[in-house]
């Protein structure tokens, strides 16, 4: 088994506001970052794939392939967009390293046909990220 | 929230990075002078030295769908710096930690001290820690997590 990963950097702005809470624990529980206008950051993408190298080509996966699928999955998504307003897949969710990550993840995983999806990291800072696997026997169920 | 917000089908993982500023000197007294000179090399050296540690921090859990976290970053912040950055940041390990007072501060055992300090950490599961010596060296421990290093 080899793992293969390539990275992609894209920016994006969002803010963490819950409708279900009031305005003073919006503040409380998301402080700067509930800001109503937003922030931005530059995000960075670490896509990991695991899989055998084909013995003709010695590839896991082309990696034309997958830079492709990260392009129109995910750069054409989200570079430069405001990801509470303009990513439908994440409407109704607050945009958290952890949630954007999981959606990444379930915009990956269908695409790859070659090896299979081992990792999604997604650094929001260099000292903040969010991992994404497969889910083991920890018993989460499946939505 | 939607349901979209629950874990579903993945294992989410939230890594913060800390650092803090510290000395040590790598010497056991179980060994002769030579033997310490001979192995720690210039760690060996009895005023010590000092690094700029990177800590990494894994905890795991289910994704909050009120606040799309697995844990608050103030919770963790405040835990990590209260039990390692307040502790540890300018101190001399080998001085100033009890634990290092019989157990030589290489960042193996910094690792596995840091991971005992925070496993108790209420809001998430602690996954791994990961230390960063110097930007050549680090050490990953996951205590007796047996999924922590097939990641």
């Amino acid at each position: 088994m080899v793992l293969l990963t390539r990275k992609i950097e894209f920016a994006a702005s969002h803010l963490y506001h819950n409708p279900d809470f009031s305005l003073e624990e919006n503040r409380r529980v998301f402080g700067k970052c509930n800001n109503p206008h937003g922030h931005g950051h530059n995000y960075t993408l670490e896509v990991t794939v695991a899989g055998e190298p084909d013995p003709v080509t010695g590839m896991v996966l082309d990696l034309k392939d997958l830079k492709e699928i990260l392009e129109r999955e995910v750069m054409q998504r989200m570079d430069h967009r405001f990801l509470n307003y303009e990513v439908p897949e994440l409407a109704g969710q607050i945009p958290t390293c952890e949630n954007i990550a999981r959606v990444i993840w379930q915009l990956l995983d269908p695409k790859i046909k070659q090896g299979k999806l081992h990792r999604v990291r997604l650094y929001e800072t260099p000292d903040l990220f969010a991992d994404c696997y497969r889910n083991g026997a920890e018993g989460v169920k499946v939505s | 929230m939607s349901p979209g917000a629950q874990n579903g089908a993945v294992k989410i993982e939230l890594g913060r990075r800390y650092r803090f500023a510290a000395s040590h000197r790598l010497h056991s007294p179980d060994l002769s002078e030579e033997e310490n000179c001979r192995i720690y090399g210039k760690c060996n050296n009895p005023y010590g030295h000092g690094h700029n540690y990177v800590v990494e921090v894994l905890v795991s859990g289910k994704v909050d769908p009120a606040t799309g976290m697995i844990a608050n970053l103030a919770d963790l912040d405040g835990f990590v710096e209260r039990e390692v950055l307040e502790p540890f940041d300018h101190k001399s390990l080998n001085e100033d930690v009890a634990a290092f007072h019989a157990t030589v501060p290489t960042t193996e055992n910094l690792c596995i001290e840091i991971f005992r300090r925070l496993k108790p950490f209420p809001n998430a599961k602690l996954e791994r820690i990961r230390v960063q010596e110097t930007s050549n060296n680090s050490f990953e421990y996951a205590g007796d997590n047996p999924e922590g290093f097939e990641r």
